[in-house]
């Protein structure tokens, strides 16, 4: 019994991904007509239109695009991938450095220890407020369009951003630090609801978003815990 | 030669890696370069996908924003080109699922007709009328997967790897398509 191929076969066939059909064809008249039939209607669709674009139409494109790369490419955004986790395993190498020094060195070191972890804590906490700092100025300053809004960018900083923070919470947690350990859960609420959200984001839940966002004021708080950070790592650095 | 603001110029048969690592590290003239190369195609592949203008033309600005913002993820598996049609596809999609198909195709009126004759004008008209129709009538991802396949020349297994399904559902897609258009167009081409 000869088999003939079907529909789905021919379409394989007239777009080369299979050429299992071939040999049949070249053998089985009705088949080919068939094929051709498939064929034609095919190559009518290449008749399908699309209207011409204007001379210069690439510079055109650029024109319109140009102005919106700018900003999409500050300093903060060319950081390395690997720097939050080259910063989270250098401060993790120091607090275990300074935990190990601590035990096995005499009461009066265990001070110096402790400042260094606070120090270390504080650097890398700072430079972790000022990049949340950012990516909540570039979040609630975007514009959607068309009722959404393409939030890949942030998305993508918000699931660096919350790894960091989660070790900071805790870290902050487990030093009793209270004021920052509330601090940061908020911020990780909106950077988990980032990070899970469509990429493309509707404009309504982003509008909630970024009031949820100004009602708590988390740019805000932000600011503040960053600045004090700042202040007390300088006082530390004079006295050290 | 295209001449660039800093006293420097970029040969226009520069290879799109190149122009893609110099974009990566904040030169603007070579992503220039990859925006005039590829625009045309990206609108054509993108009218095909929206059937209006004024959509192709959000896509074509959007592709390059996306592509531009995710220049990193290119990693040079595929050709540079073949990576923006995927990223025009890809939004052309999202574009026709939000909007639920609601803005039609003005066939005749988007459509410049062709052909010497006011008979096969006329054919010519009612065949591209069909044409975009049917594409109207298709799911977003048999007609993604049918513009890919068909005017792209993507592989199934690259549309598939693309759209984030198996190559089986590709091949689904594009043979409900074709099915579609074989069932409006054959009384006009084979038996005009």
């Amino acid at each position: 019994m000869i088999d003939h191929p079907n529909e789905e076969q021919l379409v394989l066939y007239y777009y080369g991904e299979s050429a299992e059909s071939a040999e049949h064809l070249a053998a089985c008249e009705n088949c080919r007509e068939s094929y051709q039939a498939l064929q034609r209607v095919l190559n009518t669709v290449d008749s399908f239109p699309v209207p011409e674009r204007e001379e210069g139409y690439e510079a055109r494109v650029w024109d319109e695009l140009k102005g919106q790369l700018q900003p999409l490419r500050p300093w903060y955004r060319r950081w390395p991938t690997w720097r939050p986790v080259a910063m989270a395993t250098a401060m993790a190498a120091m607090l275990l450095a300074a935990f190990f020094a601590g035990r096995t060195t005499k009461r009066p070191a265990l001070a110096e220890t402790v400042q260094l972890r606070e120090r270390v804590l504080l650097v890398a906490l700072g430079a972790h407020l000022e990049r949340t700092r950012m990516w909540l100025v570039e979040f609630s300053n975007a514009r959607p369009r068309d009722g959404r809004l393409d939030i890949g960018w942030e998305q993508g900083v918000a699931e660096s951003l919350l790894e960091e923070n989660r070790l900071y919470r805790q870290t902050a947690a487990s030093n009793g630090d209270y004021a920052v350990t509330a601090l940061l859960e908020e911020l990780e609420r909106v950077m988990v609801e980032v990070a899970h959200s469509p990429t493309s984001m509707p404009a309504r839940q982003w509008e909630e978003l970024r009031q949820r966002i100004e009602e708590r004021s988390l740019l805000f708080k932000v600011n503040v815990f960053r600045s004090q950070f700042e202040n007390r790592e300088a006082g530390r650095s004079t006295t050290l | 030669m295209l001449t660039v603001g800093r006293g420097r110029s970029l040969n226009e048969g520069m290879e799109d890696s190149l122009a893609v690592a110099l974009a990566k590290g904040g030169d603007g003239d070579a992503y220039r370069l990859l925006v005039e190369r590829y625009s045309r195609g990206v609108f054509r592949l993108a009218y095909r996908m929206m059937g209006n203008e004024q959509d192709a033309e959000d896509v074509v600005q959007e592709t390059f924003l996306r592509a531009y913002r995710h220049l990193g993820r290119w990693d040079g598996r595929s050709s540079f080109g073949t990576w923006i049609y995927r990223i025009a596809a890809n939004y052309s999609l999202d574009l026709l699922r939000v909007r639920k198909r609601t803005s039609v195709t003005s066939a005749e009126g988007d459509h410049p007709c062709f052909g010497p004759g006011p008979d096969r004008l006329l054919h010519s008209r009612e065949v591209q009328r069909q044409v975009a129709a049917t594409l109207e009538t298709c799911s977003e991802m048999e007609r993604t997967a049918f513009v890919l396949r068909h005017f792209e020349g993507q592989s199934i297994e690259e549309i598939g790897v693309a759209l984030g399904v198996s190559a089986n559902s590709t091949k689904q897609s594009i043979f409900r398509a074709v099915h579609k258009l074989r069932r409006a167009l054959e009384p006009l081409v084979n038996h005009p």
